[in-house]
């Protein structure tokens, strides 16, 4: 058991989708409470696998797994063929890298059941599909076969965009269909790019095309014109048709219009599992799937990765700030966080690198918190202009207080997890080779301020000042929303405060992809 | 008995302990009030009060050791880290696991400066404890006013321990969110009239504008990480030392660029939280919040933390950054002085007074003079603290007028709150044996002493005029509001002010008649000029950034019941505040009257305050104490100068001291001191002859207005008022902000629709070649089928036989096929 | 007699079932049709298995044992047909195949 843990948590939500789908549509109960059961022992086990079943290893011990032909130092690997003809393994495992993200998908799918009771319309198929969802999310976290990997990408995608396309709101299939296609389109260049490392290298094993790209022997060579495709050579093309893929689930500015449109229509839990897990599924990728298989292009176009990556800071806080709709400056505010994660990555530093690892998980649990807040206003008022309301704090101050510290906790208050991973992240990019990035960390600074500015007025617009008279009879925040949160806000604190709970487990792994990617510098 | 085993030796075994105690307590008192303080009886102030008193207890304790020490000659810089081995590890739980990447680790680092600040810290928040519990009895919230000022005071001793820069950092910030919640405590209270509305955008603006200081402070420590790989203070001291050294090495009389750059960020932190010019704006706007809060918050600690921070960071300044401190020390002194003396809000004055004091204490580090500036800071502390507290028990007394023109002669009715008062305001106006002249006068003698030494030549010029006159300006503002508040008569509802009728439902007053509003106020400033009676200081703002004019139609006529006042504010008279309040006021005003020489080894040499005498301060903090040894001999051979510029230098300083606060006194005296009546005849005919100046001055030089940032709180409109001029750095960010959301949706989003629909239209092609072409031989085949199979429908008749006729006919027909063919 | 002689009764009874069935306008008769034919296999099946071995071979019985298992089909396949005869007669009031054409629709 204890080493196919992996494959029972991915798969454990796919036996209770299986078991809802035999289920008659009317016991919705029942559907409910297999739905929970599911997601509670997968977060359970995913809860143990972290703490305790995930090992911490240094990086010599990593290293001296490295003979052993596994570069990545994974745990918990289970390896067999799968599709023998073209070579496809059943290929899984987890580092320090996933481990964490893993963890974190397990609760906020959990959470996002229990967000989700209030969600009568179509029960069962929607509780199937989220399930769905959790299996093809764990899938592209383990696994280590970039085809497989590709097969749970895909997997993805169809749930969330059914979930999105009937249970959003009034344009939801514009949204649904604007998620889907640019996925897709993303989807198609990474496919074209795994398809060519298949051909070049033989592989769709990760750490052996891992391997291969920091030896050199994988620029195309065995394929016609040395693989050079639109004027690019091979490692060039591979890279930006794998980073577009991976930038477009990021998002990464100009590739991140899709968020706002689809946030504000998908339903709130959708919305929390879209801003929590998926996004992060593009920086993971990168780390995992794009950056170590094409480290030569990696290293050129660190720069424009790193402007890209200000850009996005920068421009989501100032777009956040000229918001009035209350979902989209925080989907807007998540542009600006994820481009931290860029930023770091582009840095090449250890704290960059690894303030981005972090960042991706500390984005996680406060843009949950965030979009669990907008939820519980928009169940009551039903609509979201920041405008519309108004001394909110008099009428639900307990759920102010919540909002307060969700919003500090985004706004990257020190003590809080937000200002860990900035933090990490600025200090890594500006100790960055390449002393252009001194002058992106000046310019991101701006992001900074401007986060505080439009969450704080945001704040003062909803919460403080004149009561509105139409919220009078407002019913506060109830427990089971306040069970939603409460997770969130805790490790926003926790990780705040005792920050080496997640950086203990990174910085091994992290270390060792530095490692792996400066071979070839 | 030796050094060792005395009991006010430090011990590294117990005392770490006791330290961390007292910084625990806050922090677990704020966790119970926050989750039970509203079930404990009298909502739990006596349990934070209780543990402030036992935090306070502490750290006056561990005071003494350090003086102690210092007056034995012992060094006293203790580090739990280095000493007890008790770390907090941040980032990794071990130093091991981070292989080779900097750790962060904070431990406890208590020297001199540690301990005077600790004990202030500790000292004051638990007199603004027990003065709370006085002066915020039955408001709502009040627990949770107890827990946020508690968990305020947890980030201030934080701060003050912490060994490194990030945790100061963290610290500091944290200051900042409490800052921001107290400011907008009346913000969630509607019947707080006047403060609803302001608070609630003062709190942001507070934040903010500290926010864009933090993140500078930020981006400093990021370059000294970026060259030293540490936040530790004494790592940091002495690499700076030895980067300059090694510069100068190789460039003669030059310093590292990236230090002077790395300077100016750090230096920028200390601009938004020590409210230096120009991001002042947001300390004024700060009154919003409760009394206790201006006194602690933005009068004692956290906009000291700013000058704490540049002590904690002096040797990582290059001269360069050492005169833009100065030069902006010096502008935010007599800037905010000058406007001090035109407020006619109790604690607006003593806000803008802050700021001059803060613009004292920033230009005497920037001068070299690191121990005058520290120990102005806690001179300071005390004084101003108490000053606020007064001035919150006066307002208290007053039914919460805050406009000192309807005050007058209430010192007849707070005789105590006077006595203390008045003693705070000796001491800020700088008379010789209080607390405030030691540590302002070694400021303008450091400012002299660079003058006749010939050194930092650049800055020194300026403060050594600029300091003056600002010390001028405060003896005169601190004493007009002594005598406009205290001496004369009472007298209630002289002028309309929006503070009287907190409590009241001011939003339904009547005042269209009147008609000001924020614009209509300067055009009443001028077309009423004429009225000599009344005097230009009649047509008041009553406090700084509300455009709430009071009327200049005659006090008589003013007519308080048409305005529909509460019974009991306005003219009931003002009363004696209770004894917590008033316990709270003593400790502050001894502490205030005496913190300068108090501890002098010869009380004798006290008395002769024109010999320059070394303070308890100057014992206890030195450059030496406060950087260790080595760095701390390079830094103070840096600023001296020979002995004759020296003693010339003394006194200068003090003859100019004396003069310009004798003569600040003296004529507000002769404006404020003789009547109020009088006083308006003089005050006006002044404005009048400056008038220009004065309306400049009087709008604070209009640098809200440049930035966008002025609050205008109107009464008189039910809706929110909106004040977003274009023509301001904020208003300009809210463009561009809108600017770019245009842009996202109409080029960003229009691009990828564009694409969409090039999209769609390959898509509109194929679907009608795809209808003509394709679904049609599609249908072809179907129209096909169909036409057969009416045909082979006529075999279908159903009947079992024919069917089965057809069956053998053809199994014949296949047979005869098969064998002969 | 050679296996020719038995095979010519055979076809010819199969002959006479198959216009049994074809022409007959009484399902009875297109009941006995069938029997018919299917006796023409029995036949079949005995004599095969008769001249396909040798004298006095004991070994394979199987063309005498598919003859017996026929005949108990036969039987059977009669008492279904003659139930079906009688639904059939119930819904036309016939029992001349021509007319029960609902096979048609």
């Amino acid at each position: 058991m204890q080493s196919q843990i992996l494959t029972w948590i991915t798969f454990l939500p796919l036996i209770g989708m299986a078991v809802i789908l035999l289920m008659p549509k009317t016991s919705m109960n029942a559907i409910k409470g297999v739905s929970l059961a599911a997601t509670f022992v997968t977060m359970v086990l995913g809860t143990w696998l972290y703490f305790s079943g995930f090992e911490q290893r240094s990086l010599a011990e990593i290293q001296a797994a490295r003979a052993g032909g596994d570069i990545l130092g994974a745990q918990f690997v289970q390896r067999f063929d799968w599709i023998d003809s073209i070579g496809v393994q059943y290929y899984i495992g987890i580092d320090g890298l996933s481990v964490a993200l893993v963890w974190l998908t397990t609760v906020l799918l959990f959470v996002g059941v229990v967000a989700s009771l209030g969600i009568e319309k179509a029960g069962k198929a929607y509780y199937a599909l989220l399930l769905m969802l959790e299996v093809g999310i764990l899938g592209v976290f383990v696994s280590l076969d970039l085809f497989l990997f590709y097969v749970f990408w895909e997997v993805m995608l169809l749930p969330m965009y059914f979930l999105i396309g009937i249970w959003g709101g009034p344009r939801r299939e514009y949204a649904a269909i604007k998620f889907f296609l640019y996925t897709l389109a993303g989807s198609v260049l990474m496919l074209v790019a795994i398809v060519a490392l298949r051909l070049d290298s033989g592989t769709f094993s990760i750490p052996r095309l891992t391997e291969l790209a920091i030896s050199g022997k994988l620029m195309g060579a065995s394929l016609p014109a040395h693989g050079a495709l639109l004027g690019m050579d091979f490692t060039t093309w591979v890279f930006w048709f794998l980073f577009v893929g991976f930038a477009i689930k990021v998002p990464v500015w100009p590739f991140h219009t899709w968020l706002p449109d689809a946030h504000v229509e998908a339903p709130t839990p959708i919305s929390v599992i879209l801003a929590g897990i998926l996004l992060k599924l593009g920086g993971y990728g990168m780390l995992r799937a794009c950056f170590p298989l094409a480290p030569d292009a990696f290293h050129e176009s660190a720069f424009a990765l790193g402007v890209l990556g200000v850009i996005s800071i920068v421009y989501g806080a100032f777009v956040a700030l000229g918001q009035s709709d209350f979902k989209k400056m925080v989907a807007y505010s998540s542009v600006s966080h994820m481009g931290y994660v860029l930023l770091g990555m582009a840095a090449f530093t250890e704290w960059g690198m690894e303030g981005a690892v972090l960042q991706m998980f500390n984005h996680g649990t406060s843009s949950a918190a965030l979009f669990l807040i907008v939820g519980v206003v928009y169940d009551r008022a039903h609509h979201r202009d920041l405008n519309g309301f108004g001394g909110l704090s008099q009428l639900m101050p307990r759920y102010w207080a919540l909002t307060t510290l969700g919003f500090f906790a985004a706004l990257g208050l020190p003590g809080l997890a937000g200002f860990v991973s900035e933090a990490m992240t600025l200090v890594g990019a500006f100790q960055a080779a390449d002393t252009r990035f001194q002058v992106l960390v000046l310019l991101s600074t701006l992001g900074i301020v401007f986060t505080a500015a439009f969450l704080l007025y945001a704040m003062q617009r909803v919460f403080l000042g004149k009561k509105n008279a139409k919220y009078e009879g407002i019913e506060e925040i109830n427990a089971r929303e306040v069970f939603c949160q409460a997770p969130f806000l805790f490790l926003c604190v926790l990780f705040g405060i005792l920050p080496y709970l997640l950086l203990d487990w990174m910085h091994p792994s992290v270390q060792n992809l530095i490692n792996i990617l400066k071979v070839q510098g | 008995m030796t050094a060792e085993s005395h009991f006010l030796a430090f011990d590294p075994a117990q005392d770490f302990k006791l330290l961390f105690l007292a910084l625990a307590l806050p922090l677990v008192g704020y966790v119970i009030q926050l989750s039970a303080g509203k079930r404990l009886p009298r909502q739990g102030d006596w349990l934070l009060t209780g543990g402030l008193f036992a935090t306070a207890s502490i750290t006056v304790l561990m005071f003494a050791k350090s003086l102690w020490a210092a007056y034995h000659g012992l060094e006293f810089r203790h580090h739990s880290g280095d000493e007890a081995g008790l770390w907090f590890h941040w980032f990794y739980s071990s130093d091991e696991l981070a292989n080779g990447v900097a750790n962060v680790s904070a431990a406890i680092f208590y020297d001199p400066l540690g301990a005077a600040m600790l004990m202030v810290v500790g000292v004051v928040s638990f007199c603004v404890h027990l003065f709370s519990i006085g002066y915020m009895h039955g408001t709502p919230r009040y627990h949770i006013f107890f827990a946020n000022i508690s968990l305020f005071t947890f980030a201030m001793l934080g701060l003050v321990l912490s060994d490194n820069l990030l945790f100061l950092f963290i610290f500091w910030e944290l200051m900042g969110l409490m800052s921001y919640l107290l400011i907008g405590h009346f913000s969630h209270d509607p019947s707080s009239g006047y403060f609803h509305k302001w608070a609630t955008k003062a709190c942001k603006k507070a934040f903010l504008t500290t926010r864009v200081g933090d993140t500078c402070l930020l981006v400093g420590m990021v370059i000294f990480f970026w060259k030293f790989e540490t936040f530790r203070f004494t790592e940091l001291w002495r690499l700076s030392i030895e980067e300059i050294a090694r510069h100068q090495s190789l460039h003669p009389g030059e310093y590292p660029l990236w230090m002077t750059v790395g300077g100016l960020f750090i230096f920028g932190g200390t601009i938004g939280k020590s409210a230096q010019f120009p991001l002042h704006i947001w300390l004024p706007d700060a009154m919003a919040g409760p009394t206790p809060v201006s006194a602690m918050i933005h009068a004692a600690t956290m906009v000291a933390a700013g000058v704490f921070l540049l002590g904690r960071c002096y040797p990582m300044f290059t001269p360069d950054v050492l005169d833009v401190i100065a030069a902006v020390g010096t502008i935010t002194a007599i800037f905010a002085a000058t406007i001090g003396t035109t407020a006619y809000d109790l604690k607006a004055v003593l806000a803008w007074s802050t700021i001059s004091q803060l613009g004292f204490m920033v230009a005497a580090i920037g001068l070299g003079g690191v121990v005058a500036g520290l120990f102005h800071m806690v001179t300071h502390a005390f004084f101003k603290a108490c000053l606020f507290l007064s001035a919150g028990s006066v307002i208290h007394g007053c039914h919460h007028e805050q406009d000192m023109r309807n005050m007058g002669g209430v010192r007849k009715h707070m005789p105590i709150t006077f006595a203390c008062m008045l003693a705070s305001t000796i001491a800020i106006a700088g008379i010789p044996f209080f607390s405030g002249f030691y540590s302002k006068d070694m400021i303008i003698l450091r400012a002299w002493e660079n003058i006749l030494g010939g050194k930092f030549t650049g800055a020194s010029f300026f403060a050594a005029v600029g300091l003056p006159l600002a010390a001028a300006c405060t003896a005169f503002y601190m004493f007009r509001m002594i005598f406009m508040t205290f001496s004369d008569s009472y007298r209630p509802g002289t002028v309309e002010s929006p503070f009287a009728h907190h409590g009241g439902g001011h939003d339904d007053h009547g005042h269209d008649a009147h008609g000001h509003d924020a614009h209509g106020r300067e055009e009443q400033g001028h077309a009423d000029h004429g009225h000599a009676d009344h005097g230009h200081a009649d047509h008041g703002h009553a406090a700084p950034a509300h455009a709430h004019a009071a009327t200049a139609h005659g006090h008589d006529a003013h007519g308080h019941d048409a305005h529909g006042h509460d019974s009991h504010a306005g003219h009931a008279t003002p009363h004696e505040s209770p004894l917590p309040i008033l316990v709270a006021l003593c400790i502050l005003a001894f502490l205030g009257v005496f913190g300068g020489h108090f501890w002098l080894a010869d009380p004798l040499h006290a008395l002769k305050f024109w010999e320059h005498a070394h303070t308890w301060f100057e014992t206890s903090v030195s450059f030496q104490s406060l950087y260790g040894a080595q760095i701390g001999d390079r830094l103070a051979a840096a600023v001296a100068v020979d002995e004759h510029a020296a003693h010339q230098a003394h006194t200068v300083a003090l003859c100019v001291s004396l003069a310009v606060a004798s003569l600040g006194i003296l004529v507000a005296w002769l404006i404020y001191g003789r009547g109020w009546e009088r006083s308006q005849r003089i005050a006006g005919r002044i404005t009048h002859a400056i008038h220009a100046i004065y309306e400049v001055v009087k709008g604070k030089y209009f640098v809200d207005e440049a930035l966008g940032t002025a609050i205008v709180v109107d009464m008189k409109r039910k809706d929110e008022p909106r004040y977003e001029p274009d023509a301001s750095v904020i208003g300009a960010s809210v463009q561009l902000a809108n600017f770019l959301g245009w842009i996202d949706r109409n080029v960003v989003d229009a691009t990828v629709n564009l694409v969409g629909r090039i999209g769609m239209s390959f898509g509109t092609g194929s679907a009608t070649f795809d209808r003509v072409v394709i679904d049609g031989a599609v249908n072809g085949v179907g129209l096909f089928t169909q036409t057969f199979g009416s045909l082979v429908r006529l075999f279908q008749s159903g009947r079992v036989q024919q069917y089965a006729t057809f069956a053998v006919f053809g199994g014949l027909a296949l047979a005869v096929w098969l064998i002969l063919l | 007699m050679g296996l020719g002689a038995y095979i010519a009764v055979s076809a010819a009874l199969f002959a006479l079932g198959i216009v049994a069935i074809l022409v007959r306008r009484n399902v009875l008769y297109v009941l006995m049709g069938i029997e018919m034919i299917l006796n023409a296999a029995n036949i079949n099946f005995v004599a095969f298995n008769r001249f396909n071995h040798a004298e006095g071979s004991q070994s394979n019985l199987d063309g005498r044992m598919f003859a017996i298992f026929v005949i108990i089909l036969a039987a059977a396949e009669a008492a279904v047909a003659l139930a079906i005869v009688l639904n059939v007669f119930h819904l036309f009031n016939s029992v001349k195949p021509a007319e029960a054409d609902l096979l048609r629709e």
